[in-house]
């Protein structure tokens, strides 16, 4: 996840201090990639140093505000219009495993498939409490319903990946079993 | 007390070497308040359950009991009333009767059941106020959308004092968004006590549940459960 034009995109809003930034982005993702206040510095201090952000006065309590600039503008805008790239997103530990898992002899890859399953349905249930609520507050808070879907979207891709695994293992175990009997018929 | 009780049910198609075990010993419950979703594959013996759960069809052997009366121990029009009185179904493709308007729709199984026509549709139109549909009572299911067709489904299933709801991929003919506002309907309804069991493939719908069962081969391998955060926090 890219901090940087996370905290760009709410400085394209309005100007923003340190500790506002780390609340606004947390309140606007439910929390669901928690930051903490030193990333936000420090990314802040990077922003400042490219050009993409000044630093515009403090507040009364003397935290200090941070504006957009026009280069900062235009990052977050080539942000927002660029889709993510399949590449860029962080490798796939459950993909990587299962296919470690095939070929190991002493692995029960029905069991790690099921337990998986098992695992995201109950990530699937937990998501779809949380938005059954959120959907049923007055005025629903539109960013966070679109969080929410995200995962559950993307929890529900897996459990069908892996229902997909499972009838592929099965359908290769069949066919190893089953090649003398198929030829047999076949003549 | 438990609604649905399965116990150590079997069932099998045929006999002797051709001989189909859809069911092998399963055991489970529902009880009031509470959604359990069904998945497996194909064949894993899903449908089989749903039937055996609403009197449809009789296990091999062990036991199904709605309400705590055993259904194997009722006569065919004894089986019958429990049909009708304690167990509702909602399928895929809706089965509404397409002559009659919603609230005949619904009042339909009490009228069967030898209640009055206007008591009848007193309840029937209390039904359709709950699923949220009360203003389309007087419609027939021609002139309404898949998902009011669905509520007006659920309606029937729930109108009277039935408390069990069999519903067989019910969100199978509509869209995302209709399917997902359907499922809310169906989890409202069992927060508001009825007991519900629902087939499903599809994982998105299943996470209303309270619990999902895995079958694989006529047993259940797996279940997830919901905690509810508040429960997870408990020692």
């Amino acid at each position: 996840m890219s901090v940087r034009h996370g905290l760009l995109a709410l400085l394209a809003e309005q100007p923003r201090y340190g500790y506002e930034l780390r609340g606004e982005f947390e309140s606007r993702t439910g929390s669901t990639w928690p930051l903490n206040v030193g990333q936000v510095y420090t990314t802040l201090a990077r922003l400042e140093r490219d050009g993409c952000v000044s630093a515009s006065g403090a507040s009364d309590s003397g935290q200090q505000y941070y504006e957009i600039t026009a280069i900062g503008r235009a990052e977050v805008t080539t942000w927002f219009t660029t889709p993510v790239r399949r590449e860029d997103r962080p490798r796939d530990e459950l993909a990587i495993k299962l296919a470690l898992a095939v070929a190991s002899a002493d692995i029960d890859l029905e069991a790690v498939i099921q337990a998986q399953r098992t695992d995201s349905l109950r990530a699937l249930q937990d998501y779809t409490r949380l938005k059954a609520r959120a959907g049923s507050e007055d005025g629903a808070d539109l960013a966070w319903l679109l969080v929410l879907d995200a995962m559950v979207f993307q929890t529900e891709a897996e459990v069908r990946w892996l229902d997909h695994c499972e009838s592929r293992l099965l359908r290769a175990r069949r066919a190893v079993t089953a090649v003398t009997p198929v030829k047999e018929v076949a003549r | 007390m438990s609604v649905l009780v399965v116990e150590d049910v079997t069932r099998t198609h045929g006999s002797g070497d051709g001989a189909v075990h859809a069911l092998r010993g399963l055991s489970l419950t529902v009880s009031p308040g509470e959604l359990v979703a069904v998945m497996g594959p194909s064949g894993s013996g899903k449908s089989t359950l749903l039937h055996l759960a609403g009197g449809l069809d009789h296990p091999t052997s062990g036991r199904v009991r709605v309400e705590g009366v055993d259904l194997g121990s009722l006569s065919a029009r004894e089986l019958a009333r429990v049909r009708r009185r304690s167990v509702g179904y909602v399928f895929q493709d809706f089965n509404l009767v397409p002559a009659l308007t919603a609230a005949e729709n619904v009042a339909l199984p009490l009228e069967l059941d030898g209640c009055s026509a206007r008591k009848a549709r007193r309840q029937a139109v209390d039904a359709l106020a709950e699923v949220g549909i009360e203003e389309l009572a007087d419609r027939f299911p021609d002139d309404m959308s898949g998902g009011q067709q669905q509520r007006v489904a659920i309606a029937r299933a729930l109108v009277g004092e039935r408390r069990l709801v069999l519903a067989d991929e019910p969100t199978g003919a509509l869209d995302s968004t209709t399917g997902e506002a359907v499922m809310a309907l169906l989890r409202s309804r069992c927060d508001a006590g009825a007991a519900g069991m629902l087939v499903t493939h599809d994982a998105r719908h299943a996470a209303w549940a309270d619990r999902v069962v895995f079958l694989r081969d006529g047993l259940v391998t797996d279940q997830s459960v919901y905690l509810a955060p508040e429960a997870a926090l408990r020692p």
